[in-house]
């Protein structure tokens, strides 16, 4: 029986070792040469924290022209009509392709994965680096296309409105191409990593959850992304050389490009949630000091979410002028893919059951999880639904549903891992009191900003609208001010996050109490991950050989 | 059924919508339990679970029987919510024979919308109540979207084909309509009303020919004159087919100077061609045919709204 | 909680000569687990490959769909003989390309180097033959998308202004612009393919040529040997799909 601490961490802790991965080399040349996992996600992490920054400001500029229905802040107007929709448009697309697609594989999980299955490195550490000097080149070719001319399509570039816009849409849908590839090479990488590297005596029913929900991840990735980037060629093609495929002028159709678009995006947007739900099945039972409820089945239903993703696409297109029976089949497949992903939120809170449930930060992330990601998910159903879609397509509804999975769920899972993984890669604690307090600004800010929206758009305001009918005003108004609140929560996170760096790297090994193979190394790790090659001792999740004291 | 939601949406402009509320109001109560289900799960395991030094957690890894209830229920409810929705859907899809057709074109920024005597209005819908409107739908330049959010209903409108939705609007009085596919600049103030009456003024809406003779009769817009207006309907109602502008001979006589000619008929006596002159040609073609000319033009009759015909004589004046 | 009682050395070994081997990768435990690994990765690569010519594929048969005439009667122009001669081009040279892998497996370092060669004479031929197709086009008018103007054909102009929703008159120019169109974007992608393939090709046999290849590690010439029979394979595809049908 192995006693530990509260924080988990063993009685009597290992020596720390004098050099880690932070310290082994010096120079700014050897991380940039690295083919560190663990150094590749830390700059990854530094990458896509500016993303979400960049995106955040274009977020913050809309809601505040939204604020009135004159858009004017100290009497004057912040932004004229063709402003707003660039504003929104570059809020789309930097969020989506730079920030929420390769954020958690390309951080948490190069760093993560490979210390979770007891290997030195990725498959592929080379394509790592490659992946993400890929990730910095899409970043300077979305940075060129703002100043070339910030695009006005909105991040689903539809034709024929993109092949005829005037803006930089080529560069901008050529940056997207190349994160494509940055993302299929991770995803490409994980794989591999995943099939040949596990440690000796881990099969695959013995691996961490969260590596069973990056696999599934990594699968879409390889299988998924490959589309977008042949239909964005496509469309830079049409744009530059009218091939006709899309353009209605020239005997092509319209929604073709939407078919095209949704093939890719709907698993992409599985692609942003499997990895929040692998850090949320890594929480629960570490926060719970309880073993995770129905392993086989979170397991399972993540393989089959990334499999079922592939064939709901349509259901971004119930209005668009498809045929009725393709109307009704994508209907009812939406409605399957729903299954899985409520399984999963059943076993989590089943594993808070009877269990011994401490509330430190990144529990508190894993907890708003179920709620904000519940009330995401619920309110899919509405949508999902012919007969109430019609009326609830394009309007705010669907702004405020996507807002609460991705952000209500990929995001505050993104910061939940962040902070239970941080001691790990940084070998600090961050100050618990600010963490809790920005968690709650965050739930309190997010929720202000977008439950205004469901109903906003069951009252009938559509979406990318720069104007609006007076009567909308209010909720307009709380919306913003949530995003305000929302934004000082993020604030605050940046500032006490920055600030643990500048204490000592003494954290322990194992802060939460984990029982996955992280925790077995020094905080932060060595270079080569571990002393002596792991092998695999106990099942996934396993307390009962611990007590805390 | 106002069970609770009428709040969340807007009035109730037809009997779709109010059925679309109906399923509406129960997935919304549905959620609400589910919801609250994890809300309290959430809530009360961290609390009546809280971490106490020493516990020992009980090594619960499955329960299949309650995994399977859980997995089961859920999707006999979806399977019963698609059928709902489906049943609703299928009532909305198709638009029941005996409906009134509209012809909608939409172009950025604006909408037309045509009736079926030919009248044409510009962002002014009108429609009589309890009728079936049956909207037959392109766009001329990027894909748009017309929504009528009293309705719920909503169809993308796609340059190249035709898309379709219909209602039947059973309240009377004025309701929006907007676009709701993002469509450039303008996207945002592509609005217009809708006007919901009865029979009769409907009928004297149509009377008078719509109301996007309006905007050239007002005289606030420079650029848009009755003569415009006239030229505009020289273009749609094919009288360029037989009659150009240019002086040349062509089916029909140029319009070109022939204002205040003296004109030789085909029965060998002259006419004046004024006012009275012009309206008659439109209304009895064959009643004054010009030398030189076969009388193969068709009566106008009924296709010309009194506006339109000030409009053409108008334009035909300022042809000298 | 002891991580281990086998007490491995960090940097691989255990297994024949993997501390020796210039090529091993140190988070690898055994050379074969590093080759095995590489494949699977290769495979993956392969797979992203199918699927972006496969957004093409699906792009044609929607297009041909609409224009089955067109697309139909301009096949004729392209000219089989060519399209043929490539196709057995690039089965030759997917034979070499095996015949390479082999004598790399089995240390013949100048039969290694030989094969690779050939291949990449294929596929400068392929490439050679790609011009002359190419520049006929050209000459003729058969030209993509907005560029088409082909004067032998007495196909009208499609009507040019704002779109309308009645379809396009059947049998204007529309058809085959975007025939030829998708003929110059799904050849055209297949030969940047080839010109990469021809880079690989190029390096991995000045490698050959030093000695660096044998059957203790040949993955190189194994992988970019998978990714040429990809390259063929997709050709075989695009080969009846634009110049045998009728």
């Amino acid at each position: 029986m192995e006693h530990v601490v509260k924080s988990g961490a063993p009685v009597g802790q290992r020596p720390r070792p004098t050099k880690n991965y932070l310290n082994e080399t010096t120079g700014i040349w050897s991380w940039m040469t690295t083919l560190d996992h663990k150094r590749i996600g830390i700059m990854y992490l530094c990458g896509v924290l500016t993303a979400f920054f960049i995106g955040g400001m274009f977020a913050l500029l809309v809601r505040l022209s939204l604020l009135t229905p004159t858009h004017k802040i100290f009497g004057r107007v912040l932004m004229d009509a063709e402003q707003y929709n660039r504003a929104f448009s570059l809020h789309g697309i930097v969020m989506v392709f730079l920030f929420i697609i390769p954020a958690i594989p390309g951080s948490l999980t190069n760093f993560v994965l490979p210390l979770m299955i007891g290997a030195k490195d990725v498959a592929f550490p080379r394509l790592n680096l490659a992946s993400f000097y890929l990730w910095c080149l899409g970043l300077l070719m979305a940075l060129t296309s703002i100043a070339m001319g910030p695009v006005d399509t909105g991040w689903t570039f539809y034709t024929p409105y993109s092949t005829t816009t005037t803006g930089a849409v080529p560069m901008a849908a050529m940056a997207a191409f190349v994160l494509g590839f940055s993302s299929i090479f991770t995803g490409l990488n994980f794989i591999a990593t995943v099939h040949k590297l596990r440690m000796p005596g881990m099969g695959w029913f013995d691996m961490p959850l969260f590596v069973w929900g990056m696999y599934s991840t990594a699968v879409i990735q390889v299988l998924a992304t490959p589309v977008i980037g042949i239909t964005l060629v496509l469309m830079v093609l049409e744009r530059v050389f009218g091939i006709g495929i899309f353009d209605a002028r020239m005997g092509g159709d319209p929604v073709l490009f939407q078919h095209f678009f949704w093939f890719y995006s709907h698993p992409a947007v599985y692609i942003m949630i499997l990895p929040g739900m692998a850090i949320i099945s890594e929480l629960m039972p570490t926060f719970s000091k309880k073993t995770i409820f129905g392993y086989r089945a979170i397991a399972y239903s993540s393989v089959s979410l990334a499999l079922v993703s592939f064939i709901v696409w349509g259901h971004h297109m119930f209005v668009a002028g498809q045929s009725q029976l393709a109307n009704v089949v994508f209907s009812a497949l939406t409605f399957l893919v729903a299954i899985p992903s409520g399984v999963k939120v059943f076993n989590w809170l089943t594993t808070m059951y009877k269990g011994n449930v401490s509330l430190e930060t990144p529990m508190l992330y894993a907890l708003t999880f179920m709620i904000t990601f519940g009330i995401g998910g619920l309110t899919g159903i509405p949508l999902a639904t012919l007969a109430t879609d019609v009326h609830l397509t394009d309007t705010y509804f669907v702004v405020a549903h996507f807002h609460y999975v991705m952000m209500g769920g990929t995001v505050i899972a993104f910061l939940g891992g962040l902070h239970y993984w941080w001691p790990k890669m940084t070998g600090r604690m961050y100050s618990e009191t600010w963490g809790r307090v920005s968690a709650v600004l965050v739930f309190v800010g997010f929720n202000t900003t977008f439950l205004t929206q469901f109903i906003l758009g069951s009252r009938g305001m559509p979406r990318r609208y720069y104007n609006y009918l007076d009567q909308f005003q209010p909720l307009h108004m709380y919306s913003t001010f949530g995003s305000w609140i929302l934004a000082l929560g993020f604030f605050i996170m940046a500032a006490y996050l920055l600030a643990s760096l500048r204490k000592p790297a003494d954290a322990p090994d194992n802060p939460w109490g984990g029982t996955t193979m992280e925790w077995e190394t020094s905080s932060p790790p060595i270079a080569h991950n571990f002393e002596e090659q792991p092998v695999l001792e106990h099942e996934p999740y396993d307390y009962r050989h611990r007590v805390t004291v | 059924m106002n069970w609770g939601v009428q709040w969340m949406l807007p009035a109730a402009g037809s009997d779709f919508a109010r059925y679309s509320d109906t399923i509406y109001a129960g997935l919304f109560w549905l959620c609400m339990a589910m919801f609250a289900g994890i809300a309290i799960a959430t809530v009360y395991f961290p609390l009546r679970y809280r971490f106490k030094a020493g516990r020992v957690t009980p090594h619960q890894t499955h329960n299949t029987q309650l995994e399977v209830i859980w997995s089961v229920a859920p999707l006999i409810l979806c399977v019963v919510i698609f059928f709902i929705g489906l049943k609703g859907y299928l009532s909305y899809a198709v638009a029941p024979a005996n409906s009134m057709e509209i012809q909608v074109t939409a172009k950025q920024w604006l909408w037309q919308f045509e009736y079926p005597d030919g009248s044409r209005t510009i962002n002014d819908l009108h429609l009589p109540i309890g009728k079936n409107a049956h909207f037959v739908m392109t766009s001329d330049d990027v894909l748009h979207d017309f929504f009528v959010p009293d309705m719920r209903v909503k169809m993308d409108i796609v340059p190249g084909r035709y898309t379709e939705v219909w209602f039947n609007p059973t309240v009377l009085g004025k309701h929006v309509f907007t676009c709701a596919e993002y469509c450039g600049k303008g996207h945002s103030d592509m609005h217009g009303v809708l006007t919901v009456e009865n029979d009769a003024e409907f009928a004297n809406f149509l009377e008078t020919g719509g109301t996007e003779w309006e905007d050239y009769f007002s005289g606030k817009d420079p650029t848009k004159t009755p003569e415009v207006w006239g030229k505009l309907q020289w273009e749609r109602k094919g009288c360029n087919s037989c009659h150009n502008l240019d002086g040349t001979r062509s089916k029909g006589p140029s319009w070109k100077g022939i204002w205040g000619k003296m004109e030789k008929l085909n029965n060998g006596t002259t006419v004046l061609v004024d006012e009275a002159y012009v309206r008659e040609s439109m209304m009895q073609p064959q009643a004054k045919v010009v030398e030189g000319f076969e009388p193969i033009m068709p009566t106008f009759q009924g296709l010309l709204k009194p506006k339109e015909i000030d409009g053409l004589v108008a334009f035909i004046k300022s042809l000298q | 909680m002891s991580t281990t009682s086998i007490d491995l050395q960090p940097h691989g070994g255990g297994h024949g000569h993997e501390g020796q081997d210039p090529h091993f990768q140190h988070h690898f435990t055994t050379m074969e687990q590093q080759f095995d690994t590489s494949k699977i990765g290769m495979w993956l690569f392969l797979a992203t490959e199918i699927l972006l010519f496969g957004g093409l594929f699906v792009g044609f048969g929607l297009m041909q769909g609409r224009y089955p005439r067109e697309f139909v009667e301009a096949h004729t122009y392209l000219q089989r003989s060519l399209g043929a001669l490539n196709t057995i081009v690039l089965l030759v040279s997917s034979w070499t390309m095996v015949m390479a892998v082999h004598s790399a497996r089995t240390n013949q370092r100048k039969k290694t180097v030989m094969f690779l060669a050939f291949t990449i004479v294929c596929a400068c031929i392929f490439l050679g033959v790609k011009y002359f197709e190419y520049s006929a086009k050209f000459e003729e008018g058969l030209l993509p998308a907005k560029y088409y103007w082909h004067k032998e054909n007495s196909i009208p102009a499609c009507p040019a202004g704002p779109a309308t929703a009645t379809p396009t008159i059947p049998g204007c120019t529309h058809g085959y612009a975007t025939f030829f169109a998708f003929y110059f974007m799904m050849t055209g992608l297949h030969g940047i393919h080839i010109v990469v393939g021809i880079a690989l090709l190029t390096w991995i046999m000045l490698r050959a040529n030093k000695g660096e290849f044998s059957g203790a590690y040949y993955t190189p010439v194994d992988l970019v040997g998978l990714y040429w029979h990809i390259v063929d394979m997709i050709w075989i595809y695009l080969f009846p799909l634009y110049y045998l049908i009728s």
